[in-house]
């Protein structure tokens, strides 16, 4: 049972930090690339489709990180494999 | 709670499995194909009034053109059919959210990673069709061939890339709003599912628009040099 436990706390702490970790660096990205869009398009309004189209590519491309780590963490808390083997095993 | 389509299973038959995925997977392609079929059963000529469908299935198709256009000045119409299909099926299957009981097909890392390797499988196609063989497959041992595994793992790893975001924005959608109704039921789910809808749209169009992008490297590569 011991193990349980600890592979469960292991779990959600690994999924708290993966997230606010994996949010921190993504956030800060988009949001230079955001500042850097906007005074592009100050500077140069004509460019604009251009520069929000690029933008939306590069803002996904970004954001697909945080989605890696947000994918992990909901992993680890309602699919662990980890988890489910050492159940499987205590059980069977 | 359920993680993906994939664990509601309708109906069991030996080793085969129904599940949500593949049933919905079904009707949305039945919706699509019926309704391009009714509407382009009787298209109008140039001179003649058109039917309200038919004017938006042409802003629609135009509008996917315009964009394949922007990235891909040359040959945008040979593409139109694969990009416009992906787009338009990712995007009803979002779009549908709004129907009770209706669970998006993209929720499951199956549909998403069949949609990620039919873009791996048409990148190459569409290639090789512009450049030749030869020609096309020369440019993995460029600028020398130990570049090989690193050009492999890039192609591999975006179209990983492709389909864990739009599998895990998807999901993600469905899965805030579940646990919105676990804890704060009748209005705050809600507004997380209109922002679901918006997040369906613009990965919907991201997926369409980075296969584009990905089958104009592969074709504009060899006019290049």
């Amino acid at each position: 049972m011991d193990r349980v436990i600890m592979i469960g706390i292991a779990s959600i702490v690994g999924a708290a930090f993966c997230m606010a970790i994996g949010a921190i660096a993504p956030a800060l990205g988009e949001g230079r690339a955001v500042a850097q869009a906007l005074a592009a398009i100050a500077q140069q309004p004509d460019e604009s489709a251009t520069i929000s189209r690029t933008l939306l590519i590069g803002l996904a491309m970004i954001e697909s990180i945080a989605i890696y780590c947000f994918v992990i963490a909901i992993v680890l808390i309602f699919a662990n494999p980890f988890w489910n083997y050492v159940i499987a095993k205590a059980g069977g | 709670m359920h993680l993906t389509p994939d664990h509601i299973v309708f109906f069991r038959w030996g080793v085969v499995h129904l599940n949500a995925t593949i049933l919905f997977t079904w009707i949305l392609i039945a919706l699509l194909t019926t309704f391009s079929w009714l509407i382009t059963r009787r298209l109008a000529g140039p001179e003649e009034p058109r039917s309200r469908w038919q004017n938006a299935m042409e802003v629609i198709v135009e509008t996917i053109r315009g964009q394949i256009r922007a990235l891909c000045p040359v040959g945008a119409d040979t593409y139109l059919p694969f990009v416009g299909s992906l787009f338009l099926f990712i995007v009803s299957s979002s779009l549908l959210e709004i129907v009770p009981g209706w669970h998006a097909p993209t929720a499951s890392l199956s549909t998403t990673a069949a949609l990620a390797i039919s873009v791996g499988v048409a990148v190459p196609v569409f290639g090789v069709i512009s450049q030749g063989f030869a020609a096309y497959f020369r440019h993995y041992l460029r600028p020398t061939f130990i570049m090989l595994p690193f050009h492999l793992m890039s192609e591999t790893s975006r179209n990983l890339a492709l389909a864990v975001r739009l599998f895990g924005n998807i999901m993600s959608g469905a899965m805030i709003a579940a646990m919105l109704l676990a804890i704060a039921p009748f209005f705050f789910p809600v507004p997380m599912q209109i922002l679901a809808l918006l997040t369906g749209v613009i990965q919907a169009y991201v997926f369409a628009i980075l296969a584009m992008v990905y089958i104009a490297a592969a074709v504009q590569r060899g006019q290049e040099g």
